[in-house]
């Protein structure tokens, strides 16, 4: 099957990124397609390399960015809302007269037609958080 | 696009307007989906059927008042808002507190025609049965 996933809530506070990671990881194992992960609302703060958790803790961005690079997974983070929150890329850096990007390895930003695109190209497409 | 291509988008909606930012992101999304042409529909549960209230003032909390872009929707060719009837009696509302919300109707000479549809709570689950692709806010 091939799976299109939604994440709406930052990491830590809610357990949504979580829950997302390990509904994809389970997925992959299992021999399923993932289309694309899209990254709205809070979500978005998954995309900055910036997080810095407790050594003992996961590091949620990086797990994210790992299972980019050995899956060729497509992570996109909504860039209105990413714009509210603070999340830039090199290119929206320039434009924006911003001193510097903190976008993740593995993630992109673009639009919010590739969440539409996500649920037209998805046999199922599944959201994680509010 | 034939309708075999297009598929059941369906809207859901269940916070109140201002108390957090999921109404304005969820108003984004539709905006920008409509330009894929697909079968989009709009649902109001919960505290969601605030966002329909007629004479919105934000002025207090100094937040923008996008509350006229539901009234533009039908201009996306997003015409369908189901609006459920518990919801609304569960506050206290009615019909009458909500913005008159309409499209113009192409195939007959452009009259003007409601995009609020009431519904109950078992209408609105079978509505939500027979979509492809739900998105809930």
């Amino acid at each position: 099957m091939r799976f299109g996933i939604v994440v709406n809530e930052g990491p830590y506070t809610h357990q949504a990124s979580d829950s997302a990671y390990r509904f994809a990881v389970a997925a992959l194992e299992k021999g399923h397609e993932i289309f694309r992960v899209f990254f709205y609302h809070d979500g978005v703060n998954n995309g900055t390399r910036y997080t810095v958790p407790p050594q003992d803790d996961r590091n949620l961005q990086k797990l994210w960015s790992e299972l980019a690079e050995k899956h060729g997974l497509d992570l996109v983070v909504c860039i209105a809302a990413a714009q509210r929150r603070g999340i830039l890329d090199a290119n929206e850096a320039k434009r924006q007269g911003k001193d510097g990007d903190n976008i993740a390895p593995g993630f992109r930003i673009s639009g919010l037609g590739q969440l539409i695109e996500a649920g037209i190209q998805a046999d199922r497409l599944v959201t994680f958080g509010d | 696009m034939s309708d075999e291509n297009r598929k059941k988008f369906l809207y859901i909606n269940r916070k109140a307007p201002y108390g957090t930012i999921y109404a304005l992101e969820s108003l984004e999304v539709v905006l920008i989906g409509a330009a894929f042409e697909q079968d989009v529909s709009l649902a109001f549960i919960d505290d969601g059927v605030y966002q329909l209230m007629a004479n919105q003032d934000t002025a207090a909390v100094g937040m923008k008042n996008f509350s006229k872009t539901y009234r533009a929707l039908g201009d996306y060719e997003v015409r369908k808002l189901y609006v459920e009837k518990e919801s609304l009696a569960e506050r206290g509302l009615t019909a009458e507190n909500l913005m008159p919300i309409v499209y113009e109707d192409e195939d007959d000479d452009y009259a003007e025609k409601p995009s609020l549809i009431f519904v109950d709570r078992a209408e609105m689950a079978a509505l939500i049965r027979s979509q492809d692709v739900i998105l809930s806010f």
